[in-house]
């Protein structure tokens, strides 16, 4: 048979899933083994264990000078930034894309004027930003707003344009007011949508968190990775890229499981990644 | 069945830009009828429907319901089954049925809550049973066959009780057992609730079979180096015996310069 009409068993797309993934650990850890044979104090590919240890001591054991478990407070800065960050633009998106998308006024009024916005590169506002709420938290999640919310009102305003139009007419046959249809057709029809748009909208907004972090913070996954980059410290730095990584894979999976708990009836047709 | 009538159309004309789709439309229905309109693709019967839906406004003429012009905009006194996209995707079958009497009842949220909400889904349970949708009543439309989504829109296309029900070729994308189920549910209803229907519909046979009167929308002139210089009017009128056992004339009979495909 050809090897486009094959299919693959289940159990096997789990181990061929797998496969890359322990390749790619393999091809580390002979690497950094070689390196580390020819020089044992090597700082650019730590071995399995060093890193191991590393992230274990962020994890579990209290930082000399603050007393902070690092790794847990950074971590959970950086989630309030990103949730803080994420909640404003999804409030954002909701009120400015249903108006845009649902009032045509209202959509001639700002369409053109949020579609230019949305292209303005956010990372070169950063600066205006510092000027204007100074160096602290406002500034970080400012930063994630305006680099998630213009492009969230944007696919928002589309998805109630997307409605169809029978719908909406249906609603006004059957005596609904403009606030009415908003409530009982526009919102319960985008809702799952805005799922997707934050789901989308959190891979620039992690983007961001770390830019800000970077530049100004004393605290965070953005900032400490940036801050022990100054002494080669690959075995915390690369944990920390894992483990960034991980947690906005499970916020994902998160927002998808809530958008198919909440919204069973757009699942139905067995869509989405 | 009443001789007043319930609509009437003056003189009415409707283009797209340059390009003319109905012109000199002249009708007028008594509440009560089974109006049935007919006709060849782009033939602007289904523009005719959504003008008096207010979907669309004429370019000229008038429409009069009960003697008033015919509001800007859709409204509750003319409910409407499209062919597709007719019930809420993200309301179980009972929730469609029963949204209607919950935006009536809760104009700020459009939603009742607790014994209220209860109340409204005990109330719709006949309606449920006389459309066979009892076993599906907590499913979502996607969960339903083409034939159940339809009988669903019908349903809840009459809770708000509309002088005239507008139905746009509601069973075009049926299997002909299930259209004939249909036929048998929408006359059933039609007499019920002596209500006036305009059905569009592609299929002669289903105009003949449910109308007690059948219009034909058709070009009265033609232009072949330039077939869309003119709009459609009404061709035929043909007032229908409903227990007629005559068979209905040929496709070719009704429409002489273009056969029906």
């Amino acid at each position: 048979m050809r090897i486009t009409n094959r299919s693959v068993s289940t159990r096997l797309a789990l181990v061929l899933g797998a496969l890359p993934c322990i390749l790619l650990g393999i091809v580390y850890a002979v690497a950094s083994h070689f390196r580390r044979l020819e020089n044992p104090a090597d700082k650019i590919l730590p071995s399995l264990e060093a890193m191991g240890a590393a992230f274990w001591r962020a994890a579990f054991v209290p930082d000399r000078r603050s007393g902070d478990l690092l790794l847990w407070t950074d971590t959970i800065d950086s989630l309030f930034r990103l949730g803080v960050g994420m909640g404003v633009s999804t409030l954002i998106a909701l009120s400015l894309g249903i108006a845009i998308g649902f009032i045509p006024h209202v959509r001639a009024t700002l369409a053109p004027f949020v579609a230019s916005i949305s292209l303005i590169p956010p990372i070169t506002v950063l600066p205006i930003l510092f000027i204007v709420f100074g160096l602290g938290e406002t500034s970080r999640i400012m930063l994630i707003v305006v680099g998630t919310a213009p492009v969230m009102v944007r696919a928002t305003a589309q998805a109630v344009i997307d409605i169809p139009r029978e719908l909406i007419i249906k609603a006004e046959t059957l005596g609904a007011g403009v606030w009415q249809t908003v409530v009982r057709v526009v919102l319960p029809q985008i809702l799952p949508k805005l799922v997707t748009a934050i789901r989308l909208g959190l891979v620039p907004a992690w983007i961001f968190l770390i830019s800000a972090e970077a530049i100004v913070s004393t605290s965070g996954l953005g900032y400490r990775i940036f801050l022990v980059r100054r002494f080669l410290a690959m075995d915390l730095i690369l944990p920390y890229v894992v483990w960034i990584t991980v947690l906005a894979y499970l916020i994902d999976r998160l927002l998808l499981a809530l958008s198919r708990r909440a919204f069973r009836w757009h699942h139905i047709g067995g869509d989405s990644l | 069945m009443s001789d007043t009538v319930c609509l009437r159309v003056t003189n009415l004309f409707k283009s797209y830009g340059t390009m003319p789709v109905l012109e000199r439309v002249n009708l007028s229905v008594e509440a009560g009828t089974f109006c049935t309109i007919v006709g060849a693709s782009g033939c602007g019967k289904s523009t005719f429907l959504r003008m008096l839906l207010s979907q669309e406004r004429p370019t000229r003429g008038t429409i009069l319901l009960d003697g008033e012009p015919l509001p800007d905009e859709p409204t509750p006194d003319r409910g409407i089954v499209f062919q597709r996209y007719s019930v809420f995707p993200h309301l179980t079958v009972t929730e469609n049925l029963i949204l209607a009497a919950e935006l009536d009842a809760s104009p700020g949220l459009g939603r009742l809550f607790g014994a209220a909400r209860k109340k409204r889904k005990e109330a719709v349970d006949n309606l449920l049973e006389t459309i066979g949708l009892k076993a599906a009543r907590d499913r979502y439309p996607a969960q339903l066959s083409g034939g159940m989504q339809q009988r669903l829109a019908i349903a809840q296309a009459l809770s708000k009780k509309p002088k005239i029900l507008l139905l746009d070729e509601p069973f075009g994308a049926l299997d002909p057992g299930i259209r004939a189920d249909m036929h048998t549910l929408i006359l059933d209803l039609w007499q019920d609730r002596s209500m006036t229907i305009f059905m569009v519909t592609h299929d002669i046979q289903e105009a003949f079979k449910l109308g007690t009167r059948m219009l034909v929308f058709d070009k009265l002139r033609h232009d072949p180096h330039q077939p869309d210089a003119y709009g459609a009017t009404i061709t035929y009128d043909l007032p229908l015996a409903k227990d007629s056992s005559r068979s209905p004339p040929s496709a070719e009979a009704l429409f002489p310069a273009h056969p029906v495909s």
